[in-house]
């Protein structure tokens, strides 16, 4: 379907026919394309950049048709399956933590648009859209969700704990903070050997408040690291809104020496625009803070209604006025490059194809008991035992 | 010893472009215990760093940098400042492997001085094995003699888990012949310091000095001590250990640590799981006091334990 509307586009354009041929395999769910349609445009982003000691980007990103349904589809897929997750935390399938991420898709899909694989995401614990940006699929994600086998922490790291190694996604982290250093670490590593790439270190507004941001941010400051610490700001930290815990709740200018933007981070286009300025000035000049202005719908997590804390109005305001999908439909619709009918057939399709595969992740089983033994350490050294007096291993370690 | 662990260190780093080391003052400085003399000048500013004092954020940096393939060798000036780093160590550094399902290893080595020294006063003069053993993942050993040091140092080194070495205050200046051949110790394996007969100690660190003096006494008194260095703090090496119970049937632990949840608590029922029909007395823990280390000479002398605490326990579990 989406791959027909994709030829269809192509078509319009005069330039595009004469070019190559259109693409007869359907797009991969979340590719980031290159655009085979030549047609650009140019749009301005919702709000102009806040600066702090650095000259912004500016307020106009290019963008093609191809890009914008790439991202409608990828952030439909991120708040059906987030959407997805509820129904299965409240059906007691997920149990444990789960914090969900609808509402702030465009941070995951804006930053996935203006880097490659190479560069390295790292994040805390609201990790599953991270997770689908960075080419995770949905089977693998809902099965660690639910515990089962086919995880991809093999279902022993659960909710928090997403990674994706071959794609430089490094998680997933329960204790908020400790993240950035390790986020920094990797930077570390890059510039060691010149790998000519950046690290994007998230976390939120309540993390911004641990002292260990600060160490890392002064060192990665001292030795030029090309880290991109990103503030994704949804003005609550669990239940404390940003007012009650930050004295300066402007985060972009906490770094001081270090330079800093505020995004909007419901803006896709924004975020991309951003994030693709930032990674130039990370690797020329060290590091630099983004802070996303981004909202969660759901509470911090499913055990939390997200209502104590702030009104129902205020979310339905967001929800009304900046919700990042229907930013970006209400373009597409603008420009033409899809009717809403289209866009429609497309969301029923996510809508199935996350059906799909949560039925296809309930499927798969539990972890076998000698799982609860491998992985502890990376290899046995042909011994038999882990626990301090060698008694506690079963199996021996791959 | 200290030499011995550079050399380590400078043979390893020669040998494999990824090894790191981070910490404070270890560069132009030459580290506080004069470890890593030398290194920055032959291995350049980046390979030898100078962190500031900010021991949970760069433990936290070399633990990324170790998820993206390099092998960090962190230094705690002093181990118990590592105690500012304990989440990053326990969970980012010890669970990683597994939370990941076995996506990422950690292999970085996180090594300080510990333990007693000269009137260092309390904070100074911590003993953090016993924190760390209970951490999953994790590997610890303890080097006593400059052979062992640098033996212990290359395997943890080259090891893909993450090792934390612990060295001593007061062994830096030990003296030993080591050989000119390239060596490496089992991370896993104890040392059999004295072959004997009549009863098994168990020790590690400073105190395998304190039980050969001890054991000088006992030879003197006619007894025929055998005493095993462990070195390897998590795991244990049952396999020696054991070997030795089935032999002496009686077991003398000299340690360090506290009494209240040390090495020595585990390790004895450690023994007792898998030996007691082997033991012919009850197993003997002799520990450093559950204080903070006084400041005054004669009574961080008391805190530990001296070799004439350990001739009465051998008489005593002799008997």
């Amino acid at each position: 379907m989406a791959a027909a509307i994709l030829r269809r586009v192509t078509h319009t354009t005069a330039a595009a026919a004469a070019a190559a041929t259109p693409r007869v395999s359907p797009l991969p769910l979340l590719a980031r394309g290159i655009s085979d349609s030549t047609d650009t445009i140019t749009v301005e982003t919702s709000v102009p950049f806040m600066n702090h000691i650095v000259d912004p980007p500016s307020r106009s990103v290019t963008t093609t048709p191809h890009e914008l349904l790439t991202f409608f589809r990828d952030m439909s897929v991120m708040r059906r399956s987030e959407i997805a997750a509820d129904s299965l935390y409240k059906s007691k399938l997920i149990r444990g933590f789960c914090h969900l991420y609808d509402g702030q898709e465009a941070v995951a899909v804006g930053m996935e648009a203006a880097i490659t694989r190479r560069d390295a995401i790292i994040t805390a614990y609201r990790d599953h859209c991270l997770y689908l940006a960075r080419g995770g699929d949905l089977v693998s994600a809902f099965a660690e969700l639910m515990g089962r086998r086919d995880g991809c922490s093999r279902g022993k790291g659960g909710s928090m704990h997403f990674y994706k190694r071959d794609a430089n996604f490094f998680g997933g982290h329960g204790i908020v903070g400790a993240q950035v250093p390790l986020g920094c670490g990797i930077a570390f590593a890059q510039r060691y050997r010149k790998e000519g790439t950046v690290t994007f270190d998230l976390y939120g507004d309540g993390a911004a408040n641990q002292g260990q941001l600060f160490e890392a941010l002064n060192m990665a400051a001292l030795w030029k690291l090309p880290v991109i610490l990103v503030c994704e700001n949804n003005h609550y930290g669990m239940g404390t809104a940003e007012w009650k815990a930050s004295k300066s709740p402007a985060y972009y200018k906490r770094g001081d020496y270090v330079p800093g933007l505020k995004v909007d981070g419901m803006d896709v286009l924004a975020v991309k625009q951003a994030c693709k300025f930032a990674k130039d000035h990370a690797l020329e000049n060290g590091p630099i803070i983004l802070e996303m202005d981004t909202y969660r719908y759901h509470g911090h997590s499913m055990s939390d209604p997200g209502s104590t804390y702030r009104t129902r109005d205020e979310i339905a305001g967001i929800r009304q006025e900046r919700d990042p999908i229907e930013r970006v439909k209400k373009l597409i619709l603008a420009h033409d490059f899809a009717t809403a009918q289209e866009l429609k057939d497309m969301e029923k399709e996510i809508r199935k194809q996350v059906d799909d595969a949560i039925a296809k992740a309930k499927e798969s089983p539990m972890p076998d008991a000698s799982e609860l033994f491998t992985n502890v350490y990376v290899n046995d050294c042909g011994l038999e035992s882990f626990g301090v007096d060698r008694k506690v291993l079963r199996t021996v370690l791959p | 010893m200290f030499e011995a662990l550079r050399e380590a260190l400078i043979e390893e780093m020669k040998l494999d472009p990824t090894v790191c080391v981070m910490g404070e003052d270890v560069g132009h400085y030459g580290g506080s215990y004069k470890v890593t003399k030398g290194l920055a000048e032959m291995f350049g500013d980046l390979r030898v760093l100078d962190t500031p004092i900010a021991e949970n954020s760069f433990t936290g940096m070399g633990i990324g940098a170790a998820m993206k393939g390099l092998r960090p060798v962190v230094e705690g000036m002093n181990m118990g400042f590592l105690l500012l780093a304990y989440n990053q160590i326990s969970n980012n550094c010890g669970m990683l492997h597994y939370t990941s399902g076995g996506q990422f290893k950690i292999p970085i080595v996180i090594r300080g001085p510990g333990g007693v020294g000269r009137q260092l006063g309390a904070e100074h003069s911590q003993r953090l094995e016993s924190y760390f053993q209970s951490i999953p993942g994790l590997q610890m050993v303890a080097c006593s003699t400059p052979y062992n040091a640098k033996g212990l140092m290359k395997a943890a080194i080259r090891s893909e888990n993450p090792v934390v070495l612990f060295e001593h205050v007061l062994l830096y200046n030990m003296k030993e012949k080591i050989p000119d051949e390239e060596y490496i110790c089992c991370l896993e394996e104890a040392e059999m310091v004295r072959p004997g007969e009549h009863v098994t100690i168990l020790t590690y660190s400073r105190m395998r000095y304190h039980v050969m003096q001890a054991a000088k006494t006992l030879v003197n008194k006619g007894y025929d001590p055998e005493v095993i260095d462990i070195r390897s703090l998590k795991p244990f090496d049952l396999h020696t250990i054991g070997n030795s119970i089935k032999k002496t049937h009686r077991v003398l632990i000299v340690e360090e640590c506290m009494r209240t949840g040390g090495i020595g608590a585990s390790l004895r029922s450690a023994i007792i799981d898998n030996f007691w029909d082997y033991l012919d007395a009850p197993i003997m823990c002799l520990s450093s006091q559950d204080v903070p280390t006084p400041y005054a000479a004669t009574l961080e002398d008391a805190t530990v334990v001296q070799p004439a605490q350990i001739v009465a326990a051998v008489e005593q579990i002799c008997q």
